[in-house]
């Protein structure tokens, strides 16, 4: 029941074989058992996942099923849940519990899927190692010396130790993708305003997008039909007909072109990624595919625009955390900026905080230009980039990220070096484009190969089609870390 | 030294749209606090603000109302600071690109006209309130009004002294209301004055170091406030000192300026586009409804008036000063039918007399237009003299029916009988004898007397013309 599909579960509670309040207990007994050492959950609540499934298996009873009806899905800390505390991975909010439910929320609850529990994550989602997180660091299944990647972490190495048949991420700069090959599980960024962000607390509002994490590309189909569609409450959702991402998995991939952009295969990245990754492409290939070099020459500028548009944007967006109204505030005080400055301080973390500060200096009166307007500027050139791209090719693929997990700690002390774990995910945000990735192999070190594809806007079920047909021919999604 | 003043002003005019801008909580003005403040309000993680379209329509329905330039696709942006009556940490309003751009705005003054350049209106959210009272020594935190829609009018520095700067304010408050985008209840806030002043010395063409006055809730304390800090300037600038660029705020119990911060202490707001909300777009069809929906202007209803009834200039401007007045003088004038001028002098003198004595709005007035009308077609008609008329207007301000009516019960029928008058007149000169014989001996202001004395004896009632000949005729004997 652990390696089931979301299919194969639906099936399973459809059949009677298995009740929801059953494969709930399951995955809670695991999670009992595994999250001690793993870390990825921030908060389970036995009580309120098995009684939604109860109402689950009513539902059923009743015939009012959907496919993801009874299924548990493991929540990223950063959506807001009624009920459920909602930390976002911080000190800040360590005591928010959420009056509300997210747009994602909702629709998960409307399909009568079950909160399995609210995943860790780097502290607002900053970071790529899941070290950041107020909680403390999640382990990577495949070897608890290294990190699962971030900022959805804890999504990844709840799906990969199969604490949970699905779990949702956000993805600002490559939050879903990394950390999904770092652990070889699939994860999807969908196209910017695809999936609502209401009730998804904020890093940088014009790069965050929730979707779905799971142990494959028709799982993911499946969640983000439920995640997916528009919601007048965010004014950035887009308004179109409802897809169901499912309906082109089984097309043949017969003269599908990919583009490999050259960038992509160059210096900084490790040698066993780039075999792992051009041995998929080869296989590709064998699936009737056809390869053509194309060129993203701006995506070198991917990280300095990125660490200027999402820091401003933070700085803003991380101000309503003021200790006035909810969350963290410091028990001792002077006046009003003293309450201010010691709420801040004490509840934000380190990469926070330096965030916090590079997002201010750019947006500050002098420098504004110079920064922020440059890097918008220098955003549509990158956009542009995939425009041009994509004349020549359906998808892109290259590497999800440069190397393998790395060392717990390995990376704290130096944010260029951690950001640069981004370089191949980041310009996909900035240009607003639909991006996954999808277990390739594994390094010599025996650590998972995350290959990404890069779809045009909109192209989700393309995409899923493309990564769906790989693992019908390959099996590295099914493989599992040994000894959990 | 000759002085002159340069002033602008920034009103913020609360836009009477029944839910917030950026949510659905009520805007109801006097809820107990915090109930009309919802998740986006509060500024709960994750919620997100979505545009409020009657707001739109009301920015781009005073645009047209000044002539202005209305973009056709404006910016939200993000104004950062602290504070804890501001949820989000930064207050969404419009910063590059405003919605309004370039309109005019013409205002009456007692001897001339003047037209003040308005450089931008823009459309963004009010912050709530923080209540420093009974909290023992907290701060209590209200955001009722955190996220009310505001529009944001800023004149060009075109104004040369407080009456002129009251009379645009004056003007503002009209137009917004006869728009009715505004209710410009002042003292509920929804119509507020800030203004920048500056002197310089008359002649010189660069502008003086400005101060910004705030917290100028009342056309007197906008005219007081300026005035003091008018001379506060000039008589810091002759006593040798500069003027440094600072907000003030006014305190109309004391009725002075004081300092509360320097452009040094001012906040660096960080301005940039807000990216939860997309660039507001729009488009013709909009602008359409929009102009549709504008009832006809003061300035073209003042031009109106002038040329429809001919109305001087002066009463066109008093009669146009309010949609309720000019629908009211236009339907007086009409049930009346006659000399619309004389309708205009009712209105503006013992109409607005009663109306002030009694501290009511025209809407209130127990005198409706069809009623005036009926006295006045009583005036016109000979039925009864204008002096008799203010009985009559007096006792249907007090509810006693239509003129009509009044003039029945009361029997105050002109008396336009030849005959009647005649005897009166044939009684007064055979008891004054001695007022006859200076009339005849050429003292024509004995004239006047016996226009009273007949006039008593008639109760008021004797038609004055009539009464007038028939007196020549027998004086001259």
């Amino acid at each position: 029941m652990l390696n089931a599909s979301l299919k194969q579960l639906s099936a399973l509670l459809a059949d009677g074989k298995v009740s929801s309040v059953e494969l709930t207990q399951t995955f809670l007994d695991r999670i009992e058992q595994l999250n001690p050492s793993l870390n990825a959950f921030i908060t389970v609540d036995r009580e309120k996942s098995l009684a939604q499934a109860k109402t689950a298996d009513e539902l059923r009873a009743k015939g009012g099923a959907c496919p993801l009806t009874g299924i548990p899905v493991a929540q990223k800390d950063i959506f807001c849940a009624q009920g459920w505390l909602t930390t976002c991975g911080s000190k800040m909010l360590h005591n928010f519990v959420s009056p509300y439910d997210a747009h994602v929320i909702e629709q998960f609850n409307r399909a009568g899927a079950v909160n399995l529990g609210k995943t860790n994550m780097d502290e607002f989602a900053m970071g790529s190692s899941n070290e950041t997180s107020y909680h403390g660091k999640v382990k990577n299944p495949w070897n608890q010396e290294t990190v699962p990647g971030g900022s959805s972490g804890g999504s990844a190495a709840a799906v990969a130790a199969r604490l949970a048949p699905a779990a949702t991420g956000t993805d600002t700069g490559g939050s879903i993708r990394q950390p999904a090959a770092l652990t070889g599980i699939t994860g999807l960024k969908p196209t910017y305003g695809v999936v609502s962000r209401y009730g998804m607390i904020a890093f940088a509002s014009s790069l965050d997008q929730g979707g779905p994490m799971a142990k494959s590309a028709e799982d993911c189909a499946l969640l983000l039909n439920a995640m997916a569609g528009f919601d007048s409450r965010d004014s950035t959702s887009l308004e179109r007909e409802k897809e169901d991402y499912a309906r082109d998995l089984a097309q043949p991939l017969q003269g599908l072109k990919i583009g490999l952009p050259k960038e992509f295969f160059a210096e900084g990245l490790s040698a066993d990624v780039a075999q792992r990754v051009e041995e998929a492409i080869a296989e590709y290939r064998k699936l009737g595919a056809e390869t053509v070099e194309v060129s993203l020459p701006n995506s070198k500028l991917a990280i300095p625009v990125y660490y200027v548009l999402a820091p401003a944007e933070a700085s803003s967006n991380l101000s309503r955390f003021d200790g006035v109204r909810y969350g963290h505030r410091a028990p001792e005080y002077t006046d009003l900026l003293d309450m201010y400055c010691k709420t801040r301080a004490q509840g934000f973390g380190s990469e926070v905080k330096r965030r916090i500060m590079i997002g201010t200096y750019v947006l500050s009166h002098g420098y504004y230009d110079a920064y922020y307007l440059q890097a918008q500027k220098l955003r549509r050139l990158i956009a542009q980039d995939f425009v041009e791209a994509f004349k020549h090719c359906d998808v892109i693929m290259g590497p999800t990220a440069p190397s393998t997990a790395f060392k717990i700690g390995e990376k704290s002390d130096d944010p260029v070096s951690m950001y640069l774990s981004d370089i191949y995910t980041i310009a996909v945000n900035l240009a607003g484009l639909p991006g996954m990735s999808v277990p390739c192999g594994f390094g010599g070190n025996g650590l998972p190969v995350g290959l990404q594809i890069i779809g045009n806007y909109f192209s989700e079920a393309k995409m899923l089609n493309v990564a769906h047909q790989y693992q019908q021919a390959t099996d590295w999604h099914t493989r599992m870390p040994e000894g959990i | 030294m000759q002085w002159e003043v340069v002033i602008g002003l920034e009103t913020h005019a609360q836009l009477s749209t029944n839910s917030k801008i950026f949510s659905g909580a009520s805007t109801a003005f006097g809820a107990a606090p915090n109930v009309q403040a919802c998740a986006v309000d509060l500024a709960l993680p994750g919620v997100l603000p979505v545009l409020n379209k009657g707001a739109v329509e009301r920015a781009v329905k005073f645009g047209l109302a000044i002539g202005a330039k209305i973009n056709r696709k404006s910016i939200f942006a993000r104004k950062n600071y602290f504070y804890p009556d501001l949820p989000k940490g930064y207050q969404i309003s419009q910063f590059e690109l405003p919605i309004v751009a370039e309109g005019e705005l013409t205002v009456q003054l007692p001897d001339y006209e003047k037209t003040v350049r308005i450089t931008r209106a823009h459309l963004e959210e009010d912050a709530g309130k923080s209540l420093h009272e009974d909290f023992h020594g907290m701060t209590g935190i209200d955001l009722n009004r955190a996220g009310t829609p505001l529009l944001e009018i800023v004149s060009e520095p075109d104004m040369r002294s407080a009456q002129e700067a009251v009379a645009y304010a004056k003007a503002l408050h009209s137009l917004v209301r006869w728009i009715g985008i505004c209710d410009g209840n002042m003292q509920e806030g929804s119509f507020r004055c800030d203004a920048n002043v500056s002197v310089r010395p008359k002649g010189q063409e660069a502008f003086g170091t400005r101060c910004e006055i705030k917290n100028l809730n009342s056309f007197k304390f906008l005219e007081k406030a300026i005035e003091y800090e008018v001379r506060r300037q000039i008589e810091l600038i002759e006593d040798g000192g500069t003027v440094v660029q600072e907000t003030r705020l006014y305190d109309p119990d004391r009725d002075e300026t004081r300092s509360m911060r320097s452009k040094e202490e001012a906040n660096d707001y960080r301005y940039f586009p807000d990216p939860d909300l997309l660039p507001l777009v729009v488009d013709e069809a909009f602008l359409d409804q929009a102009r549709t929906g504008l009832p006809e202007l003061p300035q073209a209803m003042r031009e109106r008036f002038m040329g429809d009834y001919a109305l001087p200039a002066y009463d066109a401007g008093v009669l146009t000063s309010s949609r309720e007045m000019a629908a009211y003088f236009e339907d007086t004038a009409k049930a009346f039918g006659g000399e619309a001028k004389i309708a205009a002098n009712w209105i503006m003198g013992d109409l607005s007399a009663a109306l002030n004595k009694d501290g009511k709005d025209l809407a209130d007035s127990p005198i409706s237009s069809a009623l005036l009308a009926g006295l006045l077609k009583r005036i016109a008609d000979g039925t009864i003299s204008g002096k008799i008329a203010k009985e009559v207007f007096a006792a249907m301000w007090a509810g006693e029916g239509d003129a009509d009516a009044i003039i029945e019960a009361r029997g105050l029928k002109q008396v336009s009988d030849a005959g009647a008058i005649e005897k009166i007149v044939d009684d007064i000169l055979a008891a004054n004898p001695a007022q006859v014989a200076e009339y005849r001996a050429g003292k024509d202001k004995v004239f006047g007397f016996f226009v009273g004395q007949a006039m008593k004896a008639s109760k008021g009632k004797a038609n004055p013309a009539q009464l007038n000949d028939i007196l020549k005729k027998k004086l001259a004997g």
